[in-house]
């Protein structure tokens, strides 16, 4: 091998214009992707909310009111368990760490306006939606994606009937009814949770909480967490469905897509919560 | 007629339900260039009969039997259907969503595994698509479902959930839910695969039995070579995206069962090779490898 002409390395000034380079392919090729998931979902959404209209508004086909209350069970009563210890533990934990600062400046019963409204307008919704996406929506898209993998799918457009219309209306419409009900219960078990701590730890009379709490809340701190909870159902079923469809690779690719759909679940409900308390904030809502 | 309507009559054979012409199909290949899965495909199925589309793994049957149910788009050619509904041949390719559902309850289709909902009973899935696309009433839906059972001698399994089921009575009742609209054609994607030969034996009498009770025509990817040879009419080989031969179950036995140096031409060696699953063989040296095979032992 004497004839070959040794190889020199790249001057620093090439490795670094390189690496920019490849950098900057590299981000066109994830904004891509990123584009196409996003049209992707928000075709997915639209069709679902086609073929609902369809089946409510112009019964243009026959509604799977059995497949809804199906899912109604699956994705909600199943999870009242969890939802309710989950907000119970906030809610202690919330009054725990309130209690020193607010007895440090002698307003200590102001822990039952704290909680109350924390756990109407913000942790009531978004905690019930984080635990549903874990529990829920990685469960759909297990579902749906072992139904592509199987050729259920495939069965079902050979047979004439959409996927969506099947699989994603019951879904979508199951999530949301049931993350809007146990956003309600979320609220209540929260200020529980409240309750019993600043009762039991801190000695402050329920009757004097629950008359602080009703003192705080308005009619829009509920209203304005049941708007969240809605959205939030949608992001969750609309993510989950979406991932499940998309699925290959064998099991390998229902197991991405349940962690994916978990994962992109809780950005996209923390990024749509801010983005509802800087719209509220600025309406005053 | 429209001269597009003429054009699309002209191109179908009178007697076809289905006239596949000139279809072209790519995928990407792994850097990205397009690769013809299938290359300018024709052919014609005829009313009743069974046409059984056999070729290796990646020669593109799988891929046809996608584009012909409207699974996949081609890049080129047209898929023409004319069932007892239509009153001239219609291009599934031009098909709005609409029509081409109207054109899938006219067709039942058998898949690989059976493709069964597995959170219903074999009764439900069977029901299925009477629930779904008849306004008739529960009892007589019931009837229906217990006589497609019947058929395919799944009656006792009825209420069974596809999980309980083995391989070869998941294809049976996928095959009651395939007949359960009485449809016109028939598609059959590897009904032998992963079974017995038994329960293979069976399902192939099944086919026979459905297509000659329900006059139905039926079009079947299969590799398997003795359920190929048992159901079939006709034969259609296809080898790497083209359709090598295609013909009467007779000339495809002429040619299994002929020597090598007697036959006509490469294409009926290559045919010869993969009807009888012997090794070595022009089909082997044309994918490289024997070649490569000798090299290893060449060392």
């Amino acid at each position: 091998m004497s004839d070959a002409v040794p190889q020199s390395a790249p001057s620093r000034l090439v490795t670094g214009i390189t690496a920019i380079g490849q950098s900057a392919i590299n981000s066109r090729r994830r904004l891509a992707r990123a584009v196409v998931y996003v049209g992707g979902m928000g075709y997915l959404l639209f069709d679902t909310l086609i073929w609902l209209s369809r089946g409510l508004v112009t019964r243009s086909f026959k509604f799977a009111w059995s497949a809804l209350a199906g899912q109604m069970v699956r994705v909600g009563v199943r999870s009242i368990a969890i939802i309710v210890v989950v907000q119970t533990f906030i809610g202690i934990i919330l009054a725990l760490q309130l209690a020193p600062t607010l007895e440090a400046y002698g307003s200590l019963e102001s822990i039952a306006n704290i909680v109350g409204i924390a756990m109407f307008r913000e942790l009531g919704p978004l905690l019930s939606a984080i635990v549903l996406s874990g529990f829920a929506g990685a469960s759909i898209a297990a579902e749906i994606g072992a139904m592509v993998e199987a050729e259920e799918i495939k069965a079902l457009r050979a047979h004439a009937l959409d996927p969506i219309r099947f699989l994603v209306v019951p879904r979508l419409l199951a999530t949301v009814i049931m993350l809007t009900g146990l956003s309600v219960l979320a609220d209540v078990v929260g200020v529980g949770g409240g309750l019993m701590t600043s009762w039991l730890v801190l000695d402050i009379a329920p009757r004097k909480y629950l008359y602080f709490t009703q003192m705080a809340l308005v009619y829009k701190d509920f209203f304005t967490g049941l708007v969240k909870a809605a959205v939030f159902g949608v992001l969750i079923s609309t993510i989950a469905c979406y991932e499940g469809l998309s699925v290959s690779g064998g099991a390998e690719g229902v197991g991405r897509a349940t962690t994916s759909t978990v994962v992109k679940s809780i950005v996209a409900l923390i990024a749509t919560d801010c983005v509802f308390t800087a719209v509220f904030y600025v309406f005053e809502l | 007629m429209s001269g597009a309507g003429s054009e699309v009559l002209s191109q179908a054979s009178p007697t076809s339900v289905i006239s596949i012409r000139n279809l072209v199909k790519t995928f990407p290949d792994q850097e990205g260039r397009p690769l013809r899965v299938l290359d300018g495909i024709t052919f014609d199925v005829d009313a009743g009969e069974t046409l059984v589309v056999m070729g290796g793994s990646g020669c593109g049957k799988s891929t046809l039997l996608n584009c012909l149910i409207g699974e996949l788009r081609p890049e080129a050619g047209r898929i023409l259907y004319r069932t007892k509904t239509m009153t001239e041949p219609a291009d599934l390719l031009t098909m709005d969503g609409h029509t081409l559902n109207e054109l899938r309850k006219r067709f039942g289709i058998l898949f690989q595994s059976g493709a069964l909902f597995n959170s219903m009973t074999v009764a439900e899935n069977v029901a299925l698509p009477l629930v779904e696309h008849s306004y008739v009433d529960p009892s007589i839906i019931d009837i229906v479902v217990t006589l497609k059972l019947q058929q395919v001698r799944m009656l006792p399994h009825r209420d069974k959930m596809p999980s309980q089921l083995s391989g070869g009575q998941k294809k049976r009742a996928g095959l009651a839910r395939a007949t359960a609209l009485d449809p016109e054609i028939l598609f059959y994607d590897e009904p032998s695969a992963g079974l017995d030969p038994v329960t293979s034996a069976a399902i192939d009498e099944l086919i026979i039995d459905l297509s000659k009770k329900l006059h139905v025509t039926s079009v079947v990817v299969t590799h398997e070579m003795d359920s190929a040879f048992r159901i079939a009419d006709r034969m259609v080989m296809l080898d790497r995206g083209r359709v090598l031969m295609i013909g009467p179950r007779a000339e495809f036995e002429r040619i299994r069962s002929t020597p090598p140096d007697r036959l006509e031409n490469d294409d009926q060696k290559l045919i010869r090779q993969f009807l009888n699953g012997e090794a070595e063989g022009p089909l082997t040296d044309a994918e490289g490898t024997s070649e490569f095979e000798k090299w290893i032992i060449a060392g």
